[in-house]
């Protein structure tokens, strides 16, 4: 079982993950799923009507507008790093949290480590699957490493322009 | 000068905290080399040839005096006694130990100082005009600007893991020395003729493999809004820039793949969707540049007689008052260019001992402000021309008053093959013996502007394609052979340069060079520089002259 980290109200925890998470290839089990967006698409429907938990995982080269109308129903999206380089996630949880106002769980899954978790925290994410070892204590450090921001982002972190005005 | 405030020199502990517990766990086996060169590479760390090298960043290529004897210290602790002032503003430490990194960051950043995302594909060091605040061409100080881009852009959340490096120049004269069509993105500060401040954007410039010279996607962008268009440009950027292949993953080739006008009208669409609170509130803006007001000057005559007959006396203060001496806004003041490119000398490196000068004449003449330039050399940007004697006396005894500002041997080269392990040949050798044809200062002077940059190998790094004489390093079955280009430029008559001709061995390099000056004292008409000649003309007289005794 992978490690699985959340972030509520300020504070992180290692949690009980509910969801599996579903190949392509694969049957959906009962109970609470995760499917990639072009199965969510076909299925999502049905999925939903059964009453249970269902999340999305969208790959980075995924656009998260495709979703902006299921959204209000989605638990989860997964946005998924092939590789901890490639960025394009950060884009898609900010425009979640900032353009969509989704307020169910963004989730940090694939190439995952703590190098990222500062960034990950301030565009929004807050659930993480780290794929190096980190404990909770770990991942809280590593995000809460710089005492001041230069920017807004999903966070709400008041910017340095902004402290420094008060 | 804008000076860190406790929150500026928080960042810069912090990240050297996290940057000292990311090398003790490379060191203890923790991270892998792939994992940790990424973060190496975003702390300026870079592995060469023969040992690490450090890349300092020098925001908007602006010091002052205690920095730059930090740079002596370091240089002369941690290094061989030197630096190498780069392209890019930033200075460079070619010989340093991985386990010393942590402490040099520590040691920086007691004088403000970082080597903060000086690489790695992240928003770099942004890059400003040397002359701000000195010259009388611009609009407004463009320091203002590059100062409020360096905080926006330091471990900025969602644009740290982007394609591929991302640079940013801000310019605010007509005449350009920032190289701004050659960033990523551009940015020239204009007036509107109801006298609002706004910027032209052009983006998607580069070099390397496949240079690019940046459109204009926005003539003219309200400045208040400027962080909110840079937001929808680097988001356009970072979600379909292409990552599958490394040599295609710069802007430009997303903004000549889209067209110009493509990726004007996406991102003019996300622009529309982002807040306004992207954008920075004027209180701030109004601090910053507050740091950057006008120094005081002194009320001075024009003409000073103590210059005057300096210049009378002593033929040789003259030719470095006519060629290194440029007009300042204030009467009675002049700007310096110091020359880090004597004759025989590496371009852009400085001892130790010469950073110690340079910060002693900067404090004693120069209103503690010294300032690095894009064609590695230094300047002082507030002498009073009383005092430029002085100064000229100081740096020739120090070696740094070549009088060869924008001459035949003030040569951008990149470390090349003596550093590098990207080079495929030598550039610094090149640049010394094309400046050893040239070391007769009279015959420099005669041929007037002339800019040639030299780059190892086709990444670019001495911006060969802008060259009004380009030299790029080839290997072609284990020699150094050299490819020429003419009629680039980097300026604002930005252009690529084009080829000469067959790939030219290394010994034969300076001697071609000569001869396309021949045939352009030859061919030139009024007051023609090089490049306008070349522009003209065409290659073919100077390939003519050149290949002539091949045949």
């Amino acid at each position: 079982m992978p490690t699985f980290i959340r972030l509520q109200d300020g504070a992180f925890s290692l949690a009980e993950d509910p969801f599996t998470a579903v190949a392509d290839d694969q049957q959906i089990p009962p109970g609470d799923v995760i499917v990639s967006l072009a199965r969510f698409q076909t299925e999502g429907g049905g999925l939903l009507s059964e009453g249970r938990q269902v999340g999305v995982r969208v790959e980075s080269h995924e656009a998260v507008e495709a979703l902006a109308y299921d959204l209000p129903e989605i638990a989860v999206v997964a946005l998924h790093f092939p590789k901890f380089g490639d960025g394009r996630a950060y884009s898609s949880a900010r425009l979640l949290r900032e353009r969509f106002q989704f307020k169910g769980e963004v989730r940090a899954v694939g190439d995952v480590l703590r190098e990222q978790a500062g960034n990950m925290a301030r565009c929004g994410f807050d659930a993480f699957e780290p794929a190096d070892g980190s404990t909770v204590e770990v991942w809280e450090r590593a995000v809460s490493r710089f005492r001041h921001v230069y920017q807004r982002a999903s966070d709400g972190r008041p910017p340095a322009f902004e402290a420094r005005g008060g | 000068m804008y000076r860190y405030d406790q929150i500026d020199k928080d960042m810069l502990a912090d990240r050297s905290e996290e940057f000292r517990g990311q090398v003790a766990r490379r060191l203890a086996g923790e991270l892998s080399e792939d994992q940790f060169k990424p973060l190496r590479l975003r702390n300026g760390l870079y592995l060469q040839l023969h040992a690490y090298m450090l890349r300092v960043a020098v925001p908007y290529g602006s010091l002052n005096p205690d920095q730059l004897r930090k740079l002596a210290w370091i240089g002369r602790t941690y290094d061989k006694g030197y630096g190498h002032f780069t392209t890019r503003t930033n200075l460079q430490f070619h010989w340093i130990k991985l386990a010393d990194a942590p402490d040099i960051l520590d040691a920086l950043a007691s004088v403000d100082m970082h080597a903060i995302q000086t690489s790695g594909n992240c928003i770099r060091n942004v890059t400003s005009d040397p002359y701000a605040g000195a010259t009388s061409e611009e609009i407004d100080d463009p320091r203002v600007w590059a100062e409020a881009i360096r905080q926006w852009s330091t471990v900025h959340p969602e644009f740290n893991w982007l394609p591929r490096k991302f640079k940013i120049a801000v310019t605010a004269s007509a005449k350009d020395r920032t190289a701004a069509k050659t960033h990523d993105i551009g940015l020239n500060l204009k007036r509107a003729r109801d006298g609002v401040l706004g910027f032209e954007v052009m983006v998607g410039g580069g070099l390397g493999r496949l240079p690019h010279i940046a459109p204009t996607i926005r003539p003219f962008l309200p400045a208040t809004r400027l962080f909110s268009y840079l937001e929808a440009i680097l988001r356009v950027y970072n979600r379909h820039g292409r990552r599958d292949n490394i040599h295609k993953a710069r802007i430009k080739i997303l903004v000549a793949a889209l067209g110009a006008e493509e990726f004007a009208r996406q991102v003019e669409a996300e622009w529309e969707k982002v807040s306004v609170s992207a954008d920075l509130p004027d209180t701030e803006l109004a601090r910053i540049r507050g740091a950057f007001a006008p120094k005081s000057f002194e009320t001075l005559p024009a003409v000073s007689e103590a210059f005057e007959a300096a210049k009378l006396k002593t033929p040789a203060f003259a030719r470095f008052a006519r060629n290194n001496l440029k007009p300042h806004k204030a009467p009675g003041y002049a700007i310096v260019e110091i020359a880090l490119k004597g004759i025989g000398d590496t371009p852009g490196d400085c001892t130790a001992e010469q950073m110690e000068v340079v910060a002693d004449l900067a404090e004693r003449f120069g209103q503690d402000d010294i300032r690095v330039t894009h064609e590695q050399n230094l300047v002082l940007p507030h002498v009073r021309l009383d005092d430029a004697p002085a100064v000229w006396t100081a740096l020739a005894a120090a070696g740094l008053a070549t009088p060869n500002m924008n001459l035949v041997s003030d040569i951008i080269a990149c470390p090349g093959l003596d550093y590098c392990a990207l080079a495929n040949a030598r550039s610094i050798s090149v640049a010394q013996n094309i400046a050893r044809t040239f070391a007769d200062p009279e015959r420099a002077e005669l041929v007037g502007e002339l800019k040639i940059k030299i780059s190892g190998c086709i990444n670019a790094c001495g911006h060969h394609h802008v060259g009004h004489i380009g030299i790029l390093g080839v290997d072609k079955k284990g020699e150094e052979f050299y490819q020429l280009t003419l009629g680039g430029s980097a300026a604002e008559d930005a252009g690529v340069g084009q080829a000469l001709g067959p790939a030219l061995p290394y010994d034969r390099v300076a001697e071609a060079v000569d001869t396309l000056v021949d045939v352009y004292l030859r061919e030139r008409q009024g007051a023609e520089r090089f490049l306008d000649t070349v522009r003209r003309t065409g290659v073919a007289p100077f390939k003519e002259a050149v290949y002539a005794d091949v045949h």
